[in-house]
C-alpha cells in the first residue's frame, strides 16, 4: 500500500473493510465497543493470513528453497516496515514477541538480569496486571524494589510524586502510554526525560496507544516500547518489543533454542546477533507478516483524522452518559483516548454488561486487569466502552438507548 | 415436588418468554425476591470470588435435608442463584450430589454457569454439591455409630 497519498477518511467505507462488523448477535446488529480488549481485523489482513498459509507457508531463516526464502523475506520486510513505522533507528531494534505481556516479561527477565538488589523499578498506579506482575516477580528474584507512582482522582499520574520517587536508585520506569481502564493519555515524553535525568531507563506499555496515535520512538526517546498486534487490527499471538540497540546488545538472551544461536557446542554456545538473539524457535511467521499488513492498513489514513473521529465519539458518548442520574465516569483526565469507563450507583457492572450484551452491544465489564486501580476507586469494576475508528455516532445512540433500558430494569 | 419436577417447572416458567430482555427482567425480579443471607454471615469463608461478581453461600444440613442461602453483589447473578436454590434447597444430599442441573441449559442460561464465565456461579454449584457430599459422609458415620 502506498502511504504517501492518504486515503480519504470515510467511516462508512472503513466499515466495509471489516467483515466481523457485519453480523447480528441475538438478532441485533453487532455494536462492537470492546476495542480496548481487542480490535476487529480488516479484509486486507485476513487476505494476507490466507495468502500466507495457502501459498507461502515455509519455515524461515533456514531453507535454501524458494518458499523458505520468500517467507523469510516477507517476515523481514515486515520487521523493516514496523521499524520505519515506529521511526526506529534500525530493524535490529524490532523484536517479534507474542504480545505486550510477552515483551514486558522479556525485558523483566533479560534487562532484569542486569539489575542488583536494592535497585528500584517505578510503575504507576494505573498499570495493567501485565505491567505489574513481571516486575513483582523480578523483585522477588533479584531483591529489587518496586515503587508505585500515585494517581489523582481524575486518573492522572501525579507528576510531583513521580519526580520525588526518581533517584539514582531508579533503574527502570515502566508506565503505560494510555490507561486501558481510564483512557488517560500519560505525558510520557516528559516522563521519559525526567527518568533519563537520573539515568533510569523507560519502558512504555503501548498496548493502548499504537492503534490511536502515531508512535515515534526516536522522538519519545523511550528505551523500550511494547505492543500487541491484536489490538492494532492484526493477529493475536504476535507483538513487538522495540528496544534501543545498545541496550538490547547488553542484555542476555531471554529463551534458548533454534534461531537465536550462532554456534552450538556442548562446551559453549555463542548467541546470534540482534534481533535474532531474542527470537528463539520458529516464530509466529504469519503473525509477523500480517502485523506489518495491519500497520500498513492503518498507515493509509492520516492519523489526525482517526484521532479526531475517535475523540468525537468518546466526547459524544460521555456527554450522553452524563445525562443519566447517578452516573459516574471513571477517568476524567482532560487528555483521554476513546475509552469511556463508567459505573452507575446501585448497579453492578456485571449486570449492565449482561443486559447490554443481550441488546447486541459488546462492552467490557469488570476490573480490566487493573485490580489495584479499582481498589483505588473503591469499586468492583466498571463498564467500559472503547471505540475504534470504525465506530459511529449512530452506534452510540443505540448504545445509550440500551444503557437507559438497562438502568430502567436494574434500578 | 422432586428435584426433577422443580427443574421442569422452571423450564415451563421460562417458556413464555421469547425475548432475552423479558427473560432477564424475570431473573432480576427473582434476584430481588431472594431472601438474602444475613450480613453477619457474609464472612470470608462463605465468599466465592468470581472475576466479575461475588457470591456468598451458606449451606446447612438438618433433618436429612440440605439448606442453602446465598447472595451476590450482582442482581442477575442473584436471580440465577435464586433458581439454583429453588431446585436444590430442601433436598436430600444424595440427590443433590448426583443431580444434573439440565434446566440451566434448557432456559438458555448455561453461559452463566460455564467455568470461563468467572462470576462465581460454577464454583457455587460445585460448593453446594461438595457440602451435600460432606453431609452424606457425616450422616453415614453418625448412623453407623
Ligand atoms: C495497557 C495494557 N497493557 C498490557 C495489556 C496486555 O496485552 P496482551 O494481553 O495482548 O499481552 C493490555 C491488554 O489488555 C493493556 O490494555
Amino acid at each position: 500500500m502506498d502511504s504517501t497519498i492518504k486515503r480519504k477518511f470515510s467511516v462508512r467505507e472503513i466499515r466495509e473493510d471489516f467483515p466481523a462488523l457485519r453480523q447480528t448477535i441475538y438478532g441485533k446488529n453487532l455494536i462492537y465497543f470492546d476495542n480496548g480488549a481487542t480490535s476487529q481485523k480488516p479484509q486486507y489482513v485476513l487476505d494476507a493470513i490466507n495468502q500466507y498459509y495457502s501459498k507461502d507457508n515455509a519455515n524461515i531463516h533456514r531453507g535454501v528453497h524458494h518458499l523458505s526464502q520468500k517467507a523469510t523475506s516477507e517476515y523481514e520486510a515486515s520487521r523493516k516496515f514496523i521499524a520505519a513505522y515506529l521511526n526506529a533507528k534500525s530493524s535490529d531494534e524490532i523484536i517479534f514477541t507474542k504480545g505486550t505481556t510477552d515483551g514486558i516479561n522479556l525485558v523483566a527477565s533479560s534487562f532484569g538480569h542486569l539489575l542488583n538488589a536494592g535497585e528500584e523499578i517505578l510503575i504507576s498506579a494505573m498499570e495493567h496486571h501485565s505491567n505489574i506482575v513481571p516486575w513483582q516477580m523480578l523483585c522477588e528474584r533479584k531483591g529489587c524494589v518496586l515503587k508505585v507512582i500515585p494517581i489523582n482522582k481524575k486518573g492522572e499520574i501525579i507528576q510531583d510524586e513521580y519526580e520525588k520517587l526518581l533517584s539514582s536508585k531508579t533503574k527502570l520506569v515502566a508506565v503505560t502510554h494510555i490507561s486501558n481502564s481510564l483512557g488517560t493519555i500519560n505525558p510520557i515524553k516528559e516522563m521519559i526525560q525526567k527518568a533519563h535525568v537520573v539515568g533510569a531507563k523507560v519502558l512504555i506499555d503501548g498496548a493502548q496507544s499504537i492503534q490511536h496515535d502515531k508512535i515515534d520512538v526516536k522522538d519519545l526517546d523511550c528505551d523500550f516500547f511494547v505492543f500487541s498486534g491484536h489490538k492494532v487490527f492484526g493477529p493475536t499471538g504476535i507483538g513487538v518489543l522495540y528496544g534501543k540497540e545498545a541496550l538490547l546488545d547488553r542484555m542476555p538472551p531471554y529463551q534458548g533454542g533454534g534461531d537465536m544461536i550462532l554456534k552450538v557446542t556442548f562446551d559453549k554456545t555463542t548467541y546470534n546477533e540482534l534481533p535474532y538473539k531474542f527470537e528463539a524457535g520458529t516464530p509466529h511467521i504469519a503473525g509477523g507478516i500480517c502485523l506489518g499488513k495491519a500497520l500498513e492498513y492503518l498507515n493509509q489514513f492520516d492519523i489526525e483524522s482517526i484521532k479526531k473521529h475517535e475523540t468525537e465519539l468518546a466526547d459524544y458518548a460521555q456527554d450522553l452518559l452524563l445525562t443519566f442520574e447517578d452516573m459516574n465516569i471513571i477517568g476524567e483526565s482532560k487528555k483521554k483516548t476513546s475509552v469511556v469507563s463508567f459505573i452507575v450507583d446501585g448497579i453492578h457492572p456485571f449486570d449492565m454488561g449482561t443486559l447490554l450484551d443481550k441488546q447486541g452491544i459488546a462492552v467490557r465489564t469488570g476490573h480490566h486487569c487493573t485490580q489495584p486501580l479499582m481498589d483505588f476507586y473503591k469499586i468492583p469494576g466498571t463498564v467500559r466502552a472503547s471505540f475504534a475508528f470504525y465506530n459511529t455516532k449512530e452506534e452510540i445512540d443505540t448504545f445509550i438507548a440500551a444503557v437507559e433500558k438497562s438502568i430502567g430494569m436494574l434500578k | 415436588m422432586t428435584l426433577e419436577e422443580k427443574q421442569k417447572e422452571i423450564v415451563e416458567d421460562f417458556a413464555i418468554y421469547d425475548d432475552w430482555m423479558e427473560k432477564y427482567e424475570y431473573i432480576i425480579e427473582l434476584g430481588r425476591d431472594l431472601p438474602i443471607i444475613e450480613e453477619e454471615k457474609k464472612t470470608k469463608d462463605r465468599i466465592i470470588e468470581g472475576c466479575q461478581s461475588q457470591v456468598w453461600l451458606d449451606s446447612s444440613f438438618a433433618d436429612g435435608k440440605m439448606h442453602f442461602k446465598a447472595d451476590s453483589d450482582a442482581i442477575i447473578t442473584k436471580g440465577i442463584i435464586g433458581l439454583l436454590i429453588r431446585v436444590l434447597d430442601d433436598e436430600k444430599p444424595e440427590d443433590i450430589a448426583k443431580c444434573d442441573l439440565h434446566f440451566i441449559q434448557e432456559i438458555g442460561l448455561h453461559e452463566h454457569l460455564s467455568p470461563t464465565r468467572s462470576n462465581g456461579l460454577a464454583s457455587m454449584v460445585k460448593k453446594m454439591k461438595m457440602s451435600a457430599l460432606k453431609a452424606l459422609t457425616t450422616n453415614d458415620s453418625e448412623q453407623k455409630a
